[in-house]
C-alpha cells in the first residue's frame, strides 16, 4: 500500500519548497511476539518472550509488555537498562524522536535492544498498514506522534487478544505526560506513569532510586522562588547568534571557584575568544562542557578573573542571599588591564551531561530522602537526588545522572545510578578514575572474543602466504622487567659485503584483527592500552596481547619486519619491509641486555647482535641530536608493590640505561622509515603523528627561570634549545640541568595523530623529524594497527578495505585516538597520585629535600627528586593570619617575611597525607627549611596541625 | 541534529521499503496518437514521458548525418521546470540534459537493431515530469516501452535501475532522499534476456570489494523491472488486438 506524504519545507536560501515523499505501508511487519500465527513469527533477531513472567507488578499482575513513549525513553533510560526491566516494545516513532533528540541515549537504547536477554523489540509502526496515522489538520507533530504511539499500543492489545485470548497478554503504555495518559485510558489502553509502574515493582525496590526526577512543566513556577532567568528557545538563540547579539561557545566551569566559569567561543574570532561569567545567575544553570549561548556585557560591566578559591559548601536552598554576598567578594578592585570580556548565559544549545562519579553528602535532616551529591569533578555542581538508601550510600563512591535544572532550584535534580564501593578502596578508586577519564574498561564482550583465533593456535601454510621465514635470525627482545606484551624485537648481523643488516620486528597484530569486525571496532574504540600502577587495561584481549602477539622467546610468532642495510656509520643504504615469522632467541630486560653488552667475556650470538645494535644506536642518537632533537625529561616513578597486599611499599624513579635508549633509537628509526613509505604510497590518507612547535610565549617561564640562575636558554629553534639546554650546567648544582629539562617539557605542545590528506604541517618538533608515525606498538596502540594495514597494502602483503582510504573516516579515527591518549595519560597520573597517597599513608610523615619548580602568588610548586613527586606549598591558610607576601612576576620571585624564593631554590619540605576531604585526599606539603617564623614547620617537634596518630610521629623521630 | 537514517536496524528504508524492493511502477503505452510510439511511466514519484519518431523517416538523406550502414539514434532529454521541488528555470540544452541525452543514446544504440534500417533516423524524446530519484532509469524504461510501441525492432528490452550502498547493504532503486545522502550510486541498463549490460555508470567512490554486491542488486532490480514492463507490453498488445478485432 502506498501513501504519499506531502509537506512544505523552507530551503536554506529562504525559498519555499514543496516536498513530496513516498511512504509505503506494509502488512508484513511482525509484532515481535514469538508464536504469533498472524505474523508468522517471521522476524530475525531478538524478540519478546511469549509469556513474560517478570517483573511482578502490583498494579498489573498479569503478564504484559511495556510500551514507553519518547520522554520515558529519553529520561528513564537508567531504569530501562536495569536487568529487571525486560519485554519492552520500542516503537519506530519513539526511536526516531530519540535519535533526533539525544545521540547518547539513542546509542544506549540500541545497545539494550541488541542484548538478547533484555527482550526489547523495535516495531516499525510508521510503515505498518494498521498503525500508520496521518497528521490531521491543526494537529502539531508532537500530538500526531503521541497519537501514533497510542494507536500502536491499541493495535497491539487487539492483536495480542486475537493471538491468544486466555493468556490475557497486554501491552502497558508508560508515559509521564498527564494528558497523553488520560487519553490512553479513555481509549482503553492500560497506562501508567513510569514512577507508578516502577513503584509497583515490589520485588525491585532499588529501581526507585534510579528513576529520574522530573518536575512537570508549570509545576515549578508555583513552588519556590525563581532564582534563574529563563533559557531562550533554540530558534531565538540561533537567530541571535546569526545576528551577532549572542555568541556560541563551550562552557568550562572553574575548578577553583564554583561561581566562575569561562566560555570558549567557537569559530575563528581573535577578539573575545574567552568570555568570563561570574555569579550563579550569570552562569544560569550551565554545566561544564555544555554548548551555550552567551550575551556579552558592555565594557563597563567587565570583571577580572578572581584569584579566590571558593568551594560550594551550602546545604540549603535558601542560601541564595548568602550567595549574593559571596559574589560581591569576587569583585575586588582591580586595575583596568586585568578586565576581561564578561557576559552571561542566555540559553543552552546542547547539554553534554554524562553520569558523574562522586559522593553523597547526607542531609542534616534525619528521615529526609533528598540529599546532595558532590561530584568528584569540582567543575560539576552538586546534584540533588532522592534516595531511601542514604545511610548505605554514605561513604561510598556512587554514580549519579542529572535529570534537569528547574529555574527555582539552586541545584540540578538527578537520580542515583550505581554504587561503586567504599571510598579509599583500591578497586573503587580505580573504577572511579577509569570512569572519570572515560576509559572503556569493561571485560571484552562475547562478540569481540568470538573473533579471536581458536586455540591451540599454530602457523598454517595460509599464514605463510606473502610472508618471509626469518626464524633463523638471531632476534631478541629488550623490555622492562615483567613485560608480558612484547611488541618489538631486534636483530643485527654482519653481511658478506661488510655492511650491517638491522631488523626491527613488530608483532603482526593486524593479521589477527581484521578490519570492521567487532574485535576491530572495540580496539579502535579503546584506542590504547592504559597502564595504571597495578593494573593494565588492555586494548586487545589478553590472548593476543600476552600470548599470540607477544614476541616471546623460543616460540614462532608472526611479525611485521622493517629491515635496513646500514654501513658502520649507521647510514641507511637500503630499507625493506616484509611480513615475517620470527623465533626470538631471548626475552631480556634492559638490565640483562646491559650486562651482556658490558661483560667482555660473553661473546654469544645474542650479545654480538646487541653490541652491534648498541654501537649503531649511539651514532643514530648523535645524529639526531645534531639535527636538533630534544632530550627532555620528566620524573617517572615506579612503585614497588607488596606481592600480597598489592600496596605500594617503596617508590623509586625510573633508571635509564644505555639499552633503553638503544631500543628507543631503532623504534624511532622504524617509525620514520614506515612514515615515509606510507606517505609515499598514500599521500592523502597516511596516518601520521606530528608535534607542533610551541608558540614562543610558552618558553617564558623557562627563560626567566634560567636567567635567575645566570644561564641563557635560546628558544628560537629546536636545535638552539637543545644546545642551550646541554650547555646549561652548573658545577655547584648538578641537578639543575634535569630541572631545566623538566621545565622545558612543560612548555611543549601535545603530539597528535592526523591524516596526511587533512593537514600540511607534518613536522615533529621534539624528534626533529620532517615526518613521523607510530608503527612499533600495535599491541597497545590502535594507530599502529592502521599504520600496519597501510604498510601491508603498500607492499602488497594484505588487501585494502574501503574505510582505509577514506580520509574523513581516518580523521575521525585520529580524533578518537588523540582523545583516548590524552585521557589515558590523565588516568595514569591520577593512578600515580592515588598510589602516592597510599604510600605516604603507610609511611607517615617524612621530610625531604625539594626544588622549586614554579613560584606562584601565594605558593611555591616543588619537586622532590627522591620520589619524583611534585606538590604545592601554600603560604596562606584558612583561619590563620595572612603572612606578608610580595610576588614579583618578572623574575619571578616570592618574598615572605623577608625571605625570597626563586625558581630552582632548594628547600626542605614535610610530606603528609591530608584526609580532611574524603573524596579528595591529597598529599600536602609544608615548608621546613628555610625557616620562617610562623610559616615553616619545625623539623622535629610535633605539630598540632597534622592530625596524625601519635605512633607515626614517633616513627619519624627515630 | 542527526542525519537521516537510510536503513534502520530493522532493515527498513526511509520510505518503508526493504533494501532490495523497488518503488511502485505504473506504465502505459501509446499515450500519444501523433507519434510513432509513446509511453508514460511512474516509478514512485519519478514520472517520465517518452515519444519516438522512427522508421522510415529520414530516408532520402535530408539529414546529412544519416549513416550508410545503420540507423542513427538521436536522443533528447529534458526535464519539466516543475519536475523538482524547487522552482528553478533550467535553460534548454543545459549540460545535464546533454549528458543524459548522450547516455540514453548510448543505451539505445546497444539495444535497437540499427543495421536493419540504414540511412534512417530514430528520434527518442524523453521528458521527466517529476524527479524523485532514478531519473535515468525511468527515462530508459519509458523509452523502451515507446520504442516497442513504435514497432522498432530491438534485441531485447532495455531495463534500467539504480542501486546504492549504505552500511554494508546494497539498496535497489534509490529515491531522491537516498541519492541526496551522497553515498555511492550506480545506474545500470540491462538487456535482461542475455544479461548484457547496455550502460553502467557510477557516481562517487565505492570500494571494489562491494561492487559485486551493488551490481548484483541493480541487475536483480532491472530484471524485476523487466517482468513488470513485459506485463505492461502484453497487456497493451491484448488491448490493441481486442480493439482491432472489433
Ligand atoms: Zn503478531
Amino acid at each position: 500500500m502506498l501513501k504519499s506524504k506531502t509537506f512544505l519545507k523552507k530551503t536554506r536560501a529562504g525559498g519555499v519548497m514543496k516536498i513530496v515523499r513516498e511512504h509505503y505501508l506494509r502488512d508484513d511487519i511482525g509484532c515481535g511476539a514469538p508464536g504469533c500465527a498472524a505474523c508468522g513469527g517471521a522476524h530475525g533477531g531478538p524478540a519478546l518472550e511469549p509469556l513474560p513472567q517478570d517483573p511482578a507488578s502490583s498494579l498489573w499482575p498479569r503478564p504484559h509488555y511495556l510500551l514507553p513513549d519518547t520522554n520515558v525513553l529519553l529520561h528513564q533510560i537508567d531504569v530501562l537498562e536495569d536487568p529487571a526491566i525486560r519485554n519492552v516494545i520500542v516503537l519506530q516513532t519513539v526511536l526516531q524522536e530519540v535519535r533526533n533528540r539525544s545521540a547518547p541515549v539513542y546509542k544506549r537504547i540500541r545497545d539494550v535492544t541488541n542484548n538478547q536477554e533484555k527482550h526489547f523489540y523495535t516495531f516499525t509502526n510508521e510503515h505498518h498498514r494498521e498503525t500508520y496515522v496521518e497528521q490531521e489538520q491543526g494537529e502539531n507533530a508532537n500530538d500526531r506522534n503521541d497519537r501514533a504511539i497510542r494507536v500502536a499500543a491499541k493495535w497491539y492489545n487487539e492483536h495480542l487478544k486475537k493471538m491468544s485470548a486466555e493468556n490475557q497478554l497486554q501491552v502497558i503504555f508508560i508515559t509521564n505526560d498527564r494528558k497523553n495518559k488520560e487519553k490512553a485510558v479513555e481509549e482503553g489502553i492500560p497506562a501508567f506513569t513510569c514512577e507508578e509502574y516502577v513503584k509497583s515493582l515490589t520485588a525491585n525496590p532499588e529501581l526507585i532510586d534510579r528513576l529520574a526526577c522530573l518536575s512537570e512543566e508549570g509545576k515549578e513556577i508555583e513552588s519556590g522562588k525563581i532564582i534563574f532567568s529563563e533559557h531562550l528557545p533554540l530558534s531565538k538563540l540561533q537567530q541571535g547568534i546569526k545576528s551577532g547579539i549572542y555568541l556560541q561557545g563551550t562552557f568550562r566551569a572553574s575548578r577553583e571557584n564554583y561561581l566562575e566559569a569561562t566560555v570558549w567561543i567557537h569559530g575563528d574570532t581573535e577578539e573575545n575568544k574567552e568570555i568570563i561569567l561570574q555569579g550563579l545567575k550569570h552562569l544560569n544553570r550551565a554545566v561544564h562542557e555544555d554548548i551555550v549561548a552567551v550575551e556579552l556585557f558592555p565594557k563597563s560591566q567587565w570583571v577580572a578573573p578572581s584569584s579566590v578559591v571558593l568551594q560550594d559548601e551550602g546545604q540549603n536552598e535558601d542560601d541564595v542571599e548568602k550567595e549574593e554576598e559571596r559574589e560581591q567578594m569576587l569583585k575586588t578592585a582591580v586595575n583596568e588591564k586585568m578586565l576581561k570580556p564578561t557576559g552571561r548565559v542566555v540559553g543552552i544549545i546542547k547539554r553534554n551531561w554524562r553520569p558523574y562519579c562522586g559522593m553523597l553528602s547526607k542531609s542534616d535532616i534525619k528521615e529526609s530522602r533528598r540529599h546532595l551529591f558532590t561530584p568528584a569533578d569540582k567543575r560539576i555542581p552538586r546534584i540533588r537526588i532522592e534516595t531511601r538508601q542514604a545511610s548505605t550510600l554514605e561513604g561510598r563512591r556512587i554514580i549519579v545522572a542529572i535529570d534537569g535544572w528547574p529555574r527555582n532550584s539552586r541545584y540540578p535534580n538527578g537520580h542515583f545510578v550505581k554504587n561503586l564501593g567504599d571510598v579509599g578502596e583500591k578497586e573503587t578508586e580505580t573504577e572511579v578514575l577509569l570512569l572519570e577519564h572515560d576509559v572503556p574498561h569493561q571485560p571484552f564482550s562475547q562478540a569481540v572474543l568470538s573473533f579471536l583465533p581458536k586455540m591451540p593456535w599454530s602457523i598454517t601454510e595460509k599464514d605463510m602466504k606473502n610472508r618471509e621465514d626469518l626464524r633463523h635470525l638471531c632476534v631478541c627482545s629488550v623490555d622492562p622487567p615483567g613485560c608480558t606484551d612484547i611488541d618489538d624485537a631486534l636483530h643485527c648481523r654482519e653481511l658478506k659485503n661488510g655492511n650491517l643488516e638491522v631488523g626491527v620486528h613488530i608483532a603482526d597484530v593486524s593479521h589477527f584483527i581484521r578490519p570492521g569486525n567487532a574485535l576491530d571496532q572495540e580496539s579502535a574504540r579503546r584506542g590504547t592500552t592504559v597502564y595504571l600502577c597495578e593494573k593494565r587495561i588492555d586494548m586487545v584481549p589478553e590472548l593476543l596481547s600476552s600470548n599470540l602477539c607477544s614476541l616471546r622467546c623460543n616460540v614462532d610468532r608472526l611479525a611485521f619486519s622493517c629491515i635496513w642495510e646500514m654501513n658502520h656509520n649507521a647510514e641507511i643504504l637500503k630499507t625493506r619491509f616484509t611480513k615475517s615469522v620470527i623465533n626470538s632467541k631471548a626475552s631480556l630486560t634492559y638490565a640483562e641486555a646491559q650486562m651482556r653488552i658490558d661483560s667482555a667475556t660473553v661473546n654469544d650470538d645474542i650479545t654480538i647482535s646487541l653490541r652491534g645494535l648498541n654501537k649503531l644506536a649511539k651514532i643514530l642518537k648523535k645524529g639526531r641530536i645534531e639535527k636538533g632533537a630534544l632530550t627532555l625529561s620528566s620524573p617517572e616513578i615506579r612503585f614497588h608493590m607488596d606481592s600480597e597486599t598489592h600496596d605500594p611499599i617503596d617508590l623509586q624513579t625510573k633508571e635509564l640505561r644505555e639499552t633503553n635508549s638503544m631500543v628507543e633509537e631503532f623504534m624511532l628509526l622504524a617509525n620514520i622509515s614506515v612514515a615515509k613509505k606510507i606517505h609515499e604510497e598514500f599521500s592523502e590518507h597516511a596516518l601520521l603523528r606530528k608535534h607542533p612547535a610551541p608558540p614562543p610565549s610558552n618558553y617564558e617561564i623557562l627563560v626567566k627561570a634560567a636567567k635567575s640562575k645566570n644561564l641563557e636558554i635560546k628558544t628560537d629553534t629546536a636545535k638552539s634549545l637543545a644546545q642551550s639546554l646541554d650547555q646549561a650546567e652548573s658545577p655547584a648544582f648538578p641537578y639543575l640541568n634535569t630541572l631545566l629539562r623538566i621545565l622545558a617539557t612543560r612548555c611543549m605542545m601535545q603530539a597528535v595523530y592526523f591524516c596526511s590528506g587533512m593537514d600540511n604541517d607534518f613536522h615533529h618538533y621534539g624528534l626533529a623529524s620532517p615526518i613521523y608515525t607510530h608503527f612499533t606498538s600495535p599491541i597497545r596502540r590502535y594507530a599502529d594497527i592502521i599504520v600496519h594495514r597501510l604498510l601491508a597494502v603498500a607492499i602488497g602483503a594484505d588487501c585494502t578495505y574501503p574505510e582505509l582510504t577514506d580520509k574523513h573516516k581516518l580523521a575521525d579515527i585520529c580524533k578518537n585516538l588523540n582523545f583516548r591518549h590524552k585521557m589515558a595519560q590523565y588516568a595514569q597520573r591520577a593512578s600515580v597520585a592515588f598510589h602516592t597517597q597510599l604510600f605516604f599513608k603507610s609511611k607517615g610523615i617524612v621530610s625531604e629535600e625539594a626544588y622549586i619548580l614554579f613560584v606562584r602568588k601565594n605558593a611555591i610548586v616543588v619537586l622532590i627528586p627522591k620520589y619524583g613527586l611534585e606538590g604545592t606549598v601554600f603560604f596562606e591558610e584558612k583561619d590563620k593570619p595572612k603572612p606578608h607576601l610580595i610576588y614579583d612576576d618578572e623574575i619571578p620571585s616570592l618574598k615572605i617575611e623577608g625571605i625570597v624564593f626563586h625558581v630552582f631554590d632548594k628547600v626542605k619540605v614535610k610530606i603528609m597525607l591530608d584526609s580532611s576531604n574524603l573524596q579528595h585526599q591529597k598529599i600536602r606539603m609544608a615548608l621546613v627549611e628555610p625557616q620562617i617564623p610562623g610559616i615553616s614547620i619545625p623539623t622535629d617537634s610535633s605539630n598540632a596541625d597534622l592530625n596524625e596518630p601519635e605512633k607515626k610521629k614517633k616513627k619519624l623521630e627515630k | 541534529m542527526a542525519g537521516l537514517e537510510l536503513l534502520s536496524d530493522q532493515g527498513y528504508r526511509v520510505d518503508g521499503r526493504r533494501a532490495r524492493e523497488l518503488r511502485k511502477i505504473q506504465a502505459r503505452m501509446g499515450v500519444f496518437a501523433q507519434a510513432d510510439g509513446s509511453a508514460y511511466i511512474e516509478q514512485g514519484n519519478t514520472k517520465a514521458l517518452a515519444v519516438v519518431y522512427g522508421v522510415p523517416r529520414g530516408i532520402g538523406g535530408v539529414r546529412s548525418r544519416a549513416l550508410p550502414d545503420r540507423a542513427l539514434v538521436n536522443c533528447q532529454y529534458s526535464s519539466a521546470t516543475f519536475s523538482t521541488g524547487e522552482r528553478k528555470r533550467r535553460p534548454h540544452g543545459d549540460r545535464k540534459s546533454c549528458e543524459m541525452g548522450l547516455q540514453l543514446r548510448q543505451t539505445f544504440e546497444a539495444a535497437i537493431l540499427t543495421q536493419l534500417h540504414p540511412r534512417s533516423q530514430i528520434d527518442i524524446y524523453v521528458q521527466v515530469l517529476q524527479a524523485d530519484g532514478g531519473t535515468y532509469a525511468a527515462c530508459v524504461n519509458a523509452a523502451t516501452l515507446a520504442v516497442l510501441d513504435a514497432g522498432i525492432p530491438m534485441r531485447d528490452f532495455v531495463c534500467a535501475c539504480s542501486a546504492g550502498f549504505v552500511e554494508g547493504t546494497a539498496l535497489a532503486d534509490l529515491s531522491h532522499v537516498e541519492e541526496a545522502a551522497g553515498g555511492p550510486q550506480l545506474a545500470l541498463a540491462l538487456l535482461p534476456a542475455s544479461g548484457q549490460i547496455a550502460l553502467l555508470e557510477m557516481d562517487a567512490r565505492l570500494h571494489e570489494d562491494h561492487l559485486e554486491q551493488v551490481l548484483e542488486a541493480a541487475a536483480q532490480a532491472a530484471r524485476d523491472v523487466h517482468t513488470l514492463l513485459d506485463h505492461v507490453v502484453r497487456q497493451h498488445v491484448r488491448e490493441a488486438s481486442i480493439l482491432l478485432g472489433d
